[in-house]
């Protein structure tokens, strides 16, 4: 049929549906993220009990102890929907491609003293398989956690530890060469100064409530091991010769700590915020966890500063401290 | 007579290009033209190569381009850097 | 350690990619493997070496993102365009639309449900290869589910049945034949789930949902439909080979999986053929301009190809499940018994129905020679006559459902299609009932499974599809207005014939506003 070029004026019969207008406070226009969220999950009438975990129906509030009356509220800020998703990370990707290109072309890496290139790969690779535990990890989350709201960044987090597990072999093909990937992964498995973060994360791929494991991976853990890999030893390194190479090889993971914290910043807060019993359940995960994360973190931190580590990794949880209070969580362990 | 192998792509000019190549390369296939998509038929196996694709779009192609135009496809995959083929091992 | 930085060789495709996936994990030391995966040993598949995973699809996280990002950005644009040029005042007929209604209630909820279980299994297996394969997968069953959403979002604006589609998906009372597939694969070990979704679905199956069924989506205008169904394809293909390399790596592992392997396809290829009974109504009778009929695109899109694809698996002495028997039989008649059935029960449905047209009667008497004239034309004839005369016919009375595929008794038997097929199994002294010989062998191989089947009507009957605030006690209770409120149903626009429904008359009225001054 041929349809004039004209607008058309035909009215509408609603402006959304029902589940998203019951939400958003009425018929009016909704945001793709608002109804590519919400209410997507099914609550009721399930037909049968998973015959791998029968004690809980197919979706199930009670595999945490966090409580919510509505776990839409635990909304997402960046409002990401599948396409706003994917195109952030399409031009972040696009960046760090140029990055990489550039210090590939040039060969830029042969202009980095040989010892602090090698330091870069012992600190920088092994962390590859921590990027997989944060993978997997997350992906426990995407799978077990309970509304679409919460779910569905925790999936797209889960993409990105496995983006920056990549990105973190590329470093190490781009500094040094497939060996390099080999030696990594004997330090992650043997080397003395990986063994805290190895078994910190081993010890969350066995638990069993998903916001737990939310709380000691992804709040605690990477909210100091970021800053520590991606600001304070990026920093010592450009100092010793590395210039802005391994910035700009870690461009990638600095750019998305930022992002990404605006969503664990937001789930922490409005979690804590819907009762007290929340608040002090998460309190007590982070006064257990940060003294078992600072630990951890200690020991890669130790292979670069040395004497200074316990200074820095200090200031690191200070600096967490601070970024909790602003969400309403006192840290009461000083680590 | 072996079995077929098919792949189908949405009509647009890069599959315009693919088919083309498909055709130029893999003699006996044959075109079913659907509303809004083009499946391409042939007995056995089906590769799309790279160089033959480059020729035909006149611009350079990575095979994982593929993604963008596909609908879909039966047999076995094997993809190279240079060659994406589809067959059936029996 | 020295390391020369030139001379370096350029990596190929493969040797990327296993670089970039490969050894990513570990063999656990302070926590058992088997604690860290819980479920990866109790269905009794064996394997031995992870690493003999094939990729098929070798697609780093970079690439994945820059091409669906691209495939992102041409959905939305055409999208977009689509719903401000007012797109769907284009459409062939506003018949058509009830097809997207089917399509945002019954399927997209469950691209939603594949996105969580392939996140559970792509937690699940011990294996890097198949894990990052499930991910992925996981990750874009969330696109299909959000870009038809967006898609039909726009829809919802000017047409009736699709405003409460999550809440009918766990309502409604056909809608359990979906729902209850997913939620059975979901519910089952990450192995059978794979054959379940990413072989019998995926490979053997969706084709059948996506590739006619979009083209004729095209051919009646739907620029939107076509869009986001295509676009979902592109990744499909990403997904039936990721089932199909799922399945031979099982086969290969050990011969001990061949067996179990075999009776999850059976099962799962019979499973699926009964949910797809909706989109061969939908081909058949719902699209108002036809691209093929149901059965041709069964010969085409699973007989051909499944019989090409069962050759290749002959080598591991897995054969073409039994239930592909019947389904040849069945073909001929599924469409016609489905689009009857959704015609009595109009007045409970969240679409429309209405009788096919003597042109298409016709039609179908040509695509279905050995039995459309024989079987159905007189019925559909016989309920026009009485539309005609005023009495449009709408059954009240809840059917018997079968207690594995949840569809109403409505399949006939395969040697006679004048008899309708009932099957019963005892199980721990309760009957149960069966649409056919391959449903209640599913449920006898898993009797304590099948029994906590939630049957939407034995739920009706049993007063648990009312509203809390539903009195059954009032003189002026009536049970079906009560089921229809619980479903949030609107009785007048959702439900009931097309003819006369606010959809036709919208649509009439607007594009008139659309054709003239």
């Amino acid at each position: 049929m041929q349809l004039d070029l004209r607008t058309v004026t035909v009215k509408p019969l609603r402006q959304t549906f029902t589940h998203v207008a019951r939400r958003i406070g009425g018929d009016k226009p909704a945001s793709r993220y608002q109804e590519g969220i919400y209410d997507l999950q099914a609550t009721i009438n399930f037909h049968y009990r998973p015959l791998w975990a029968p004690e809980y129906e197919i979706f199930d509030a009670s595999r945490t102890a966090i409580v919510m009356a509505d776990w839409y509220k635990l909304l997402d800020p960046r409002q990401f929907y599948y396409g706003s998703y994917t195109l952030a990370r399409a031009r972040m990707q696009e960046a760090a491609e140029a990055d990489f290109a550039l210090v590939e072309d040039r060969d830029l890496a042969a202009a980095i003293p040989p010892a602090v290139r090698e330091l870069a790969l012992r600190l920088y690779v092994p962390l590859r398989h921590l990027e997989w535990g944060g993978n997997t990890n997350c992906m426990f989350m995407a799978a077990y956690g309970f509304g679409t709201a919460f779910t569905s960044p925790a999936l797209y987090h889960a993409m990105d530890h496995l983006g920056m597990a990549q990105y973190l072999t590329r470093v190490g093909l781009t500094l040094g060469n497939e060996a390099a990937l080999d030696e990594a992964k004997a330090a992650w498995i043997e080397g003395a100064e990986w063994q805290g973060l190895r078994k910190y994360v081993e010890d969350c791929f066995v638990l069993s409530d998903w916001f737990e494991l939310f709380i000691a991976h992804a709040v605690v853990l990477d909210g100091l091991l970021f800053p520590l890999f991606y600001g304070e030893i990026d920093t010592r390194l450009a100092g010793m010769g590395a210039g802005a190479v391994v910035t700009m090889l870690t461009r990638f993971e600095a750019e998305w700590f930022g992002e990404s914290s605006r969503w664990t910043n937001a789930v922490v807060k409005l979690a804590a915020a819907e009762s007290e019993a929340n608040k002090a359940r998460i309190e007590g995960w982070i006064a257990q966890y940060l003294p078992l994360a600072r630990a951890a973190v200690e020991g890669p931190a130790g292979i670069i500063f040395g004497a200074e580590t316990a200074g820095v990794v200090d200031q690191l949880v200070e600096q967490f401290s601070a970024r909790l209070a602003k969400l309403g969580i006192t840290v009461s362990a000083k680590g | 007579m072996a079995d077929n192998v098919f792949i189908a792509f949405q009509t647009s000019d890069e599959s315009r290009a693919i088919v083309e190549a498909i055709l130029a390369d893999n003699p006996g296939t044959t075109v079913d033209e659907q509303p809004a998509m083009v499946r391409v038929i042939r007995p056995g196996s089906l590769t799309i190569r790279r160089e033959t694709v480059e020729e035909h779009m006149g611009r350079d192609f990575d095979l994982q381009e593929l993604q963008l135009y596909l609908i879909t496809l039966t047999g076995n995959i094997d993809e190279t850097d240079d060659a994406f083929t589809l067959a059936w091992h029996n | 350690m020295d390391m020369p930085t030139t001379t370096k060789k350029k990596l190929g495709i493969k040797e990327k990619y296993a670089l970039m996936t490969r050894g990513l994990d570990w063999e656990t030391t302070y926590q058992p493997m088997d604690k860290v995966f819980p479920y990866a040993k109790f269905e009794g598949i064996k394997i031995h070496d992870w690493d003999k995973w094939e990729d098929p699809f070798r697609l780093t996280m970079d690439a994945y993102w820059k091409y669906q990002a691209e495939k992102e950005r041409k959905l939305y644009a055409i999208l977009d365009a689509f719903n401000q040029n007012n797109g769907h005042l284009g459409i062939t007929d506003a018949r058509y639309v009830n097809t997207l209604k089917l399509f945002l209630n019954g399927i997209s909820p469950l691209e939603y449900m594949a996105h969580r279980g392939f996140a559970h299994v792509g937690r699940q297996f011990p294996g890097v290869g198949p894990r990052v394969a499930c991910q992925m997968q996981s990750l874009d069953e969330m696109r299909h589910a959000q870009t038809q959403i967006h898609s039909m979002s726009n829809y919802n604006r000017y047409y009736n049945g699709f405003h409460s589609f999550p809440e009918m998906l766990q309502k409604v009372w056909y809608m359990s034949v979906p729902r209850s597939f997913f939620d059975d694969a979901y519910t089952s070990g990450p192995f059978e789930f794979m054959v379940a979704i990413g072989f019998s679905f995926e490979y053997v199956l969706t084709n059948l949902l996506f590739v006619p069924f979009v083209s004729g989506a095209a051919y009646n205008g739907d620029m939107g439909a076509m869009t986001f169904g295509f676009s979902a394809q592109s990744d499909e293909a990403r997904h039936m080979t990721l089932g199909l390399e799922c399945i031979r790596f099982m086969l290969e592992q050990d011969p001990d999986n061949i067996p179990i392997v075999q009776k999850w396809i059976d099962k799962w290829t019979w499973r699926g053929i009964r949910v797809l009974t909706l989109v061969a109504m939908m081909m058949d009778y719902m699209l108002p301009k036809k691209v093929m009929s149901w059965k041709e695109a069964w010969e085409i899109y699973f007989e051909e190809n499944a019989t090409a694809l069962f050759n290749d698996l002959a080598r591991y002495g897995i054969k073409m499940p039994d239930c592909a028997k019947q389904a040849l039989i069945d073909k001929e008649h599924i469409s016609h018994q489905a689009w009857a059935t959704f015609y009595q029960y109009s007045a409970v449905s969240n679409f429309h129905g209405w009788l096919p047209s003597s042109e298409e009667m016709d039609w179908l008497s040509a695509k279905y020679p050995d039995t459309f004239d024989q079987y159905y034309r007189p019925r559909f004839e016989h309920w026009a006559k009485e539309a005609a005369e005023g009495r449009r016919f709408y059954n009240t009375t809840l059917p018997q459902l079968c207690q594995v595929c949840q569809i109403p008794m409505i399949f006939t038997e395969p040697t006679d299609p004048t008899q309708i097929c009932y099957r019963e199994s005892e199980f721990e002294g309760d009957k149960y009932h069966f649409c056919s010989d391959h449903c209640k062998n599913i449920f006898d191989d898993e009797p304590e499974k099948y029994v906590q089947a939630w049957l939407p009507v034995q739920q009706i009957y049993q007063g648990n599809c009312f509203m809390p605030d539903a009195d059954p006690t009032k003189p002026d209770f009536n049970p079906i207005e009560e089921v229809l409120r619980y479903y949030n149903l609107q009785n007048g626009r959702d439900n009931m014939d097309y003819v006369g429904s606010e959809d036709e008359a919208n649509f009439r009225a607007w594009r008139q506003t659309s054709t003239q001054n």
